[in-house]
């Protein structure tokens, strides 16, 4: 599960990364694409990797030196995978959010990072509380029901649940208020 | 953390030597002792007990082999009283006749794969594995105590047998190994109940969700040292604070990067006796409902023994402080793991008077090093990791900081340094700055690099290295060099046993150098480099006297391989293919030769090919 969750993150950057390279060179994406692989059971993946390389690292003194070379630099996989990096706070630790609905005695957390969309974080809200949340409509919000999914973000502004990109909300939600009643009205209309 | 244990070779007649003690033992009238030959049995008798109560006094393995060459008598009693046993290549003999020459082996000290398998330069399943090291070794020594093994394969299976086929087991020591989970760990802690190291030093263990903590004895243990920072699964806090608790000689702790700070804190407030720890993610978990945040400085401060420091695995710069307590003891301090910023690092590095042993990544920059080299004038070994290994990274380290470190660590005797710039000038420096050097090794990523500053090759820099480092023995080198370099190689570097090249030389001559020059080379590792058929065959009288030769991506060709083969019977010559398995392949991929006593292995893959 987090695979996936991390390889999207990877896909999403790709498009608005800047790197320095021959156009049509792939060195960025090697490193990625090692990177990814070296993240998982380190034996399976590397193989695949090994021969796209092996084929290039070949040629020897040919001139393009971009394309990553197998075990050059000699560092460990082990080390590789452990150095901490930039990424790493939200990779694997999960995300635990504290979850508060209105009218109910006990808050809840959940790691956000289990789920994958938000049809899946709904459904276990739902179960998680014993309520139903009625229909998503881009324009309108929720409808069809008294509860309304809000989340406060990174700014501290309360959002309805479902506005924002999937990946977006993941990264921007500090925690979660299921609303009820006429509270919840007045978020119901687009921002 | 230990570095390569190097041994002595045994001299070149030891082969013939070994062959001739196949043959059964000679009547006591024929054997070569100092008593005359007229006497029989009592005097031999006596002096293999006088033998064996002075021989049991030698512990160094150089010595020994010395003495188990003096005649036959000495060989068998020497054979006897030898309690630890290193074999650097597994594959160097077979595990009987380990049993047979030696009687009463407490301890095992084990090498498997070679250094480079590490970087994927070989494929998996290739070998070194310890199965039937344990079940011979399970019959013929039930009281051995200790196993430390280094690359080499070991099995869940394997970690069970040994747990049940030593009752007096103490020390397990698994560097760079894999095969084996926390499955395996859990039976070793709960059947060896004399245990007392339980070193996991960089190994790949999987994940079984066994809660292998709590696998360990209920009443107190004997345990000594406790390393389990590599093994990449959660652990039950609550148990391992029970077992540190009812472990009262526990001195050596390295937890993995799924202990939190304030799990380091309850530790420390009940281990106050620690020597060394490693403090597992250093990560204040901000999910705790706590009010106020635990004093971590006071447990530190109540840790007045900590003496090696490492860790800081998912690193929170803010708390660092925090260490600042034991940083005045410090001996060793490993920031390998941890992203730290010069000005996070230089507050911290003001106070490791005692610095010998410091390993970190190269995000402290050269003002770091700078930093280092004003304050731990003690130092010995310098390891520089690179941050981002790739060749076209940024490189925050430089000739300035290695030059720094010449300049101020005077007794400094082990470096290993990942940069992207470098001159001749700052080797030249530290040869002359650093007479005590006997490990040197230069990475400099981006290949072929020359001096960035006069655009030379890097072989004078190297040249003064061997030149003026009258005791080096390990040797790594990188940069653009030429057959030059070499040449230095063969004509100064007498004492080398290890040598590492890659990407490196013009010619057959380079390799020529060093394999007429460096008489005490044992273990030789190339990769990418255009040395061929003329050069191996220019080592030919070296070979039996190595431990092993690895050659990969250079320009030998198959019939020479062969060739060597068939002229060296008791050197096994192994050629690992790759994948795209093409005959008419002009040179061969990987060579990986060495001597054995017992002949080419039965349990090669077929990847492998031996000639």
């Amino acid at each position: 599960m987090e695979n996936v969750g991390v390889c999207d993150e990877f896909v999403n950057l790709k498009a608005t990364e800047l790197r320095l390279g021959l156009p049509g060179t792939e060195d960025g994406g090697e490193a990625e694409k090692q990177k990814i692989s070296c993240g998982r059971s380190n034996k399976r993946a590397l193989p695949e990797t090994e021969k796209d390389i092996e084929s290039t690292g070949k040629t020897e003194t040919a001139s393009p030196p971009k394309a990553q070379i197998v075990g050059w630099p000699p560092v460990r996989s082990y080390r590789k995978n452990n150095i901490q990096t930039k990424k790493n706070e939200s990779e694997g630790q999960g995300m635990y959010v504290k979850v508060s609905m209105d009218g109910a005695p006990y808050l809840r957390k959940i790691d956000l990072t289990v789920y994958k969309q938000y049809s899946e974080l709904m459904k276990s809200l739902e179960n998680m509380f014993k309520f139903s949340v009625g229909e998503y409509f881009e324009r309108e919000g929720y409808k069809g029901s008294d509860f309304v999914p809000t989340y406060e973000d990174k700014d501290g502004d309360w959002m309805l649940v479902g506005d924002v990109p999937w990946e977006m909300f993941v990264s921007s939600c500090k925690r979660l208020r299921i609303m009820k009643g006429s509270e919840a009205k007045g978020l119901g209309c687009s921002v | 953390m230990s570095e390569d244990e190097e041994d002595q070779s045994p001299p070149p007649s030891d082969l013939r030597s070994q062959q001739q003690q196949q043959r059964p033992p000679c009547s006591p009238n024929k054997s070569r002792n100092c008593i005359s030959s007229s006497s029989q049995t009592f005097p031999d008798h006596v002096l293999e007990n006088v033998l064996e109560n002075v021989l049991q006094f030698l512990e160094s393995r150089t010595d020994r082999n010395a003495a188990s060459l003096v005649c036959k008598l000495w060989w068998k009693v020497e054979g006897l009283t030898r309690s630890e046993v290193f074999i650097g290549n597994c594959y160097a003999l077979s595990p009987t006749r380990l049993t047979q020459r030696f009687k009463r082996v407490r301890s095992l000290l084990l090498k498997g794969k070679p250094r480079f398998a590490d970087f994927n330069l070989m494929p998996p399943d290739w070998g070194a594995n310890f199965a039937p090291w344990v079940s011979t070794m399970a019959k013929a020594y039930p009281w051995l105590e200790k196993v430390d093994l280094k690359r080499i394969f070991v099995s869940d299976d394997d970690l069970a047998l040994l747990a049940h086929s030593f009752p007096g087991f103490k020390e397990l020591i698994l560097v760079c190994c894999e095969g084996f989970g926390t499955s395996g760990i859990a039976v070793v802690a709960n059947k060896c109940r004399k245990l007392k190291v339980l070193d996991l030093i960089e190994s790949e263990v999987t994940d079984d969700e066994v809660d292998w903590i709590s696998c360990f004895p209920e009443d107190v243990t004997c345990l000594e040292s406790l390393a389990f920072d590599c093994v990449e699964a959660p652990i039950n806090f609550k148990a391992l604070e029970a077992l540190v608790i009812r472990s009262p000689f526990l001195r050596k702790l390295r937890l993995n990067r799924f202990v939190s700070l304030e799990e380091v804190h309850r530790l420390l407030l009940g281990a106050p006796q620690l020597t060394s720890l490693g403090t597992g993610s250093f990560k204040h978990d901000n999910q705790s409902e706590q009010e106020q945040e635990p004093d971590y400085a006071a447990a530190f401060r109540a840790c007045k023994s900590v003496v090696c420091l490492s860790g800081f695995r998912e690193l929170m710069p803010e708390y660092l402080p925090a260490i600042l307590p034991v940083c005045a003891n410090l001996t060793s301090l490993n920031f390998s793991y941890a992203n730290i910023s010069p000005d996070m690092f230089k507050p911290i590095i003001h106070t490791c008077h005692k610095l010998q042993v410091f390993w970190a990544l190269d995000s402290i920059c050269d003002e770091g090093l700078q930093a280092v080299a004003a304050t731990c004038k003690e130092l010995r070994e310098l390891r520089i990791f690179p941050f981002d290994p790739r060749e076209d990274s940024e490189g925050p380290v430089s000739e300035l900081g290695l030059q720094a470190i010449s300049e101020g660590c005077r007794k400094l005797e082990s470096v290993l340094y990942f940069c992207q710039r470098m001159t001749n000038a700052a080797l030249i420096a530290m040869s002359h700055n650093c007479p005590e050097l006997t490990v040197f090794r230069l990475c400099i990523m981006g290949r072929h690099r020359p001096d960035h500053v006069t655009g030379k090759a890097m072989d004078e820099g190297f040249g003064a290295i061997v030149k003026n480092c009258k005791k080096l023995t390990r040797l790594a080198v990188s940069g653009l060099l030429t057959d030059q370099a070499f040449r230095y190689m063969g004509e100064y570097g007498k004492l080398i046993r290890t040598l590492s090249v890659a990407f490196a030389g013009d010619s057959d001559m380079a390799l020529r150098h060093v394999l007429e020059g460096c008489p005490r080379l044992q273990k030789l590792e190339i990769r990418d480099s255009p040395f061929g058929d003329v050069a191996l065959r220019s080592g030919m009288h070296r070979y039996y006297n190595m431990r092993f030769v690895w050659m990969s991506a250079c320009s030998l060709s198959m019939g020479c391989c062969k060739d060597v083969a068939r002229a060296m019977p008791n050197l096994v010559v192994e050629v690992i293919g790759s994948d795209d398995d093409d005959e008419n392949r002009e040179f061969v991929e990987t060579l990986y030769m060495y001597r054995s006593l017992d002949g080419p292995r039965k349990d090669a893959p077929q990847f492998v090919t031996i000639l």
